[in-house]
């Protein structure tokens, strides 16, 4: 009877996150609206029904949605994963990168095939992840600043490196004089992309290829291992309170470290999905490439939940393929206020959530329910304990160990 | 001579990084963690360089440059200001996550900037450039133009925001350390409960260092652009990171965050005149090994963090939202 109830509870507190990501995003779109307005209202309507439709208009746009989701679903995963634990990994930027970077260099440096390079990317990204986990496992360095030092320092090692492995660049495999960017795979190593399986043929696209399964398949088990494992019970315990899952026998040093790693993993393989496709080349560029950075909305629109993740890289994915349609009346930059718009809005979940909560819940739920008013009442108050919640991260215990 | 170079470009380019970090040390202070630096910097060089284009346009900028000036750094302020309301409102009376918000915050200050400036530049019109007049010279003082030493360390980009750090510097260790607010202020930042109790309003102090942090970093963007050249391109290419790092470098202390921006300053500075200093090894047989240069500022950074963590001391209550009800 007790577990079910708890179930109940379980699944009526995710339909509230559900709920305030919905409204969030409602809201969200309707910024977005009324800046279209302001900026030329006479396209405004056209403009907004093309962000909201084109993504479904031909299946050529929907491959073009899937292909932008699948690094998008990864850095969601790496910023949501570190999120549970109680990190904030905003150095998916760089270990986006590094993965970018391993996969290319194994895939044409090494002339391997794509599931080796993949893997590389996998952990270069670790490798890279591994970084602020061990400062601040370690040494007690916020992991935030040290992600924001390794995302500049990433790409100018990678570009460093690059430019002195000429095997890597487009001018040494075509008669091009291109020496910016990375050679085309086409050219470069045929058996280095990742497989299309059929899908550009049918879907009319040269974008799709068989990487979004592996995304899809990547964030399930992302949600396994959260919900079903000991790992990921120990890293989650981690992030609710350091201190307390340390006199539980816990050893938290080693689950930051192991939560960066994983981390870190996840957007090195988003960066390796990506350029594994064959249609981008990495190009030399002195700004951080912002796939990264947008794993972080993607993640705080998804509660942190793996499985949410795939959806709401998917949205982001349709909307910013719609803002490309946008052109000429309105540039694309747009897509960004609104998503930026609704991470601002779902900054204050807990105040949403308590609206929902009220609206659903007034009377007869709540009263039936004491274990669902205390576990709101906790939410209101931000003691969260819940698994569907987004765990801000917790800076609060640092200054505790600093002393 | 290239030491006078070298020099009179490290304090050109600390000057944005001192503004920002002093703005981030008020909010921290405070108790907001400010990571939204990044995006008031864009929103106050935005509006800074607006104004200072319009009156280039309109023809009367140069008769009265240095007033112009400080016209456009009060907005430049005033701008950052406004925007870091977004923050507060959501961090202090929303308790809200104020690292989530920040973020928020950091992605839209480009994405507007792009908007504002092609709606108000025409398609394509990716920069808005700043008038050259806005420089300091000595002329414009009455003096000769000299060469020495001096007047080359001095003279050769002097800009009103130079100074203006200077003096905000100043007051920002007397605000801090020799006024009851300011006193309030880091007591906020450390026990806001026992503030609260002798009659503090917590939240108005918060209030206070977030809107300080978007005047300092307004004018640290502002300032930013200027000392890059090239006129705004609605990024201030991680500066307001950098100047986190610099203020987490620099202890949360108005004269150790001076230090370190200099420090800071010096190493960007050495990375891009790398090729033309003599004592410098060269890396010849290695390409593109500027790169090295402008990685060794956030190496050093890395290193010295590692090594003073066990000193570093921040303010004990920030990023926790103050809750009157709470323990």
């Amino acid at each position: 009877m007790k577990m079910t109830k708890t179930r109940q509870t379980h699944s009526k507190r995710g339909l509230i996150s559900l709920l305030a990501s919905l409204l969030s995003i409602a809201i969200g779109l309707l910024v977005g609206f009324a800046l279209l307005n302001v900026l030329n209202a006479n396209h405004a309507v056209n403009g907004f029904g093309k962000i909201l439709t084109t993504g479904f208009a031909t299946s050529e746009k929907f491959a073009k949605v899937l292909y932008q989701a699948m690094p998008l679903i990864l850095c969601g995963l790496s910023v949501a994963f570190a999120f549970k634990t109680g990190l904030f990994n905003i150095g998916a930027a760089g270990q986006y990168t590094m993965g970018a970077f391993s996969a290319l260099a194994v895939a044409i440096a090494l002339q391997q095939p794509w599931y080796i390079a993949l893997l590389a990317a996998a952990l270069g990204g670790a490798l890279l992840g591994a970084i602020p986990g061990i400062c601040k496992a370690l040494f007690n360095v916020n992991e935030v600043i040290t992600s924001i030092m390794f995302n500049w320092i990433t790409m100018y090692a990678v570009n460093l490196t690059i430019n002195n492995m000429p095997i890597m660049l487009t001018n040494f495999w075509s008669r091009s004089s291109i020496k910016d960017r990375t050679a085309p795979l086409a050219d470069a190593n045929p058996s280095a992309m990742l497989p299309k399986g059929g899908l550009d043929t049918l879907m009319n696209s040269n974008y799709i290829n068989i990487g979004i399964f592996i995304a899809v398949l990547v964030a399930i088990i992302m949600w396994v291992v959260l919900q079903k494992t000991v790992l990921g019970y120990e890293l989650k315990a981690c992030g609710y309170n350091r201190h307390a899952s340390q006199y539980a026998g816990i050893n938290a040093k080693r689950n930051i470290v192991l939560s960066m790693v994983i981390s870190g993993a996840l957007a090195g393989l988003g960066g390796g999905l990506y350029y594994l496709s064959g249609t981008g080349q990495y190009t030399l560029v002195k700004v951080l490439l912002g796939m990264g950075f947008n794993g972080i909305p993607v993640a705080l629109l998804a509660s942190s939940n793996p499985l949410g993740v795939i959806f709401s890289a998917l949205f982001v994915s349709y909307i910013q393929v719609g803002g490309d349609a946008l052109q000429p009346h309105f540039i694309k930059e747009n897509i960004d206020i609104i998503i930026a718009s609704i991470i601002y809005l779902s900054a204050f979940a807990l105040l949403l959530k308590g609206w929902i909560a009220k609206l659903l819940l007034r009377s007869s739920t709540v009263k039936d329910n004491p274990e669902l008013a205390e576990a709101l009442g906790a939410e209101e108050s931000g003691v969260s304990e819940g698994n569907a919640d987004t765990e801000p991260p917790v800076r609060g215990a640092e200054k505790e160990d600093a002393q | 001579m290239i030491i006078a170079d070298i020099l009179s470009a490290t304090i050109l380019f600390a000057v944005p990084l001192l503004l920002v970090a002093l703005g981030g040390m008020f909010s921290e202070r405070s108790g907001i963690v400010n990571i939204a630096l990044e995006g008031i910097m864009i929103i106050g060089a935005l509006c800074g360089c607006l104004f200072l284009r319009y009156t280039e346009d309109m023809g009367f900028g140069a008769d009265a440059p240095q007033l112009y000036m400080l016209i456009a750094m009060v907005i430049s302020a005033v701008a950052g200001m406004l925007f870091s309301m977004l923050l507060a409102f959501a961090s202090i009376r929303l308790k809200a996550d104020q690292v989530i918000g920040g973020t928020a915050l950091n992605m839209m200050a480009p994405a507007l900037a792009v908007i504002v400036t092609w709606a108000a530049q025409g398609q394509a019109q990716t920069t808005i450039l700043i008038p050259k007049w806005i420089r300091i010279t000595q002329e414009s003082l009455g003096f000769a133009t000299g060469t020495d030493f001096l007047s080359r360390l001095v003279f050769k980009s002097l800009y009103l925001t130079t100074l203006a750090a200077i003096v905000l510097l100043v007051w920002a260790v007397i605000f801090l350390y020799r006024t009851k607010t300011g006193l309030r202020l880091r007591a906020c930042g450390e026990h806001p409960q026992a503030a609260d109790s002798v009659g503090i309003n917590v939240y108005r102090m918060r209030y206070m260092g977030v809107a300080l942090s978007g005047l300092l970093g307004g004018v640290g963007g502002l300032a930013y652009t200027i000392a890059a050249g090239s006129g705004f391109q609605s990024n201030v290419a991680g500066y307001g990171f950098l100047a986190l790092a610099v203020m987490i470098f620099g202890n949360w202390k108005p004269l150790n965050i001076l230090g370190a921006s200099l420090f800071f300053a010096l190493f960007k500075i050495i990375g891009s005149y790398a090729g033309t200093l003599p004592f410098l090894p060269k890396f010849e047989s290695i390409k593109s090994s500027e790169y090295i240069y402008l990685m060794l500022p956030y190496i050093v950074t890395m290193v010295v963090l590692i090594l003073t963590s066990k000193k570093s001391r921040a303010p004990k209550a920030e990023g926790i939202p103050y809750d009157k009800g709470g323990r």
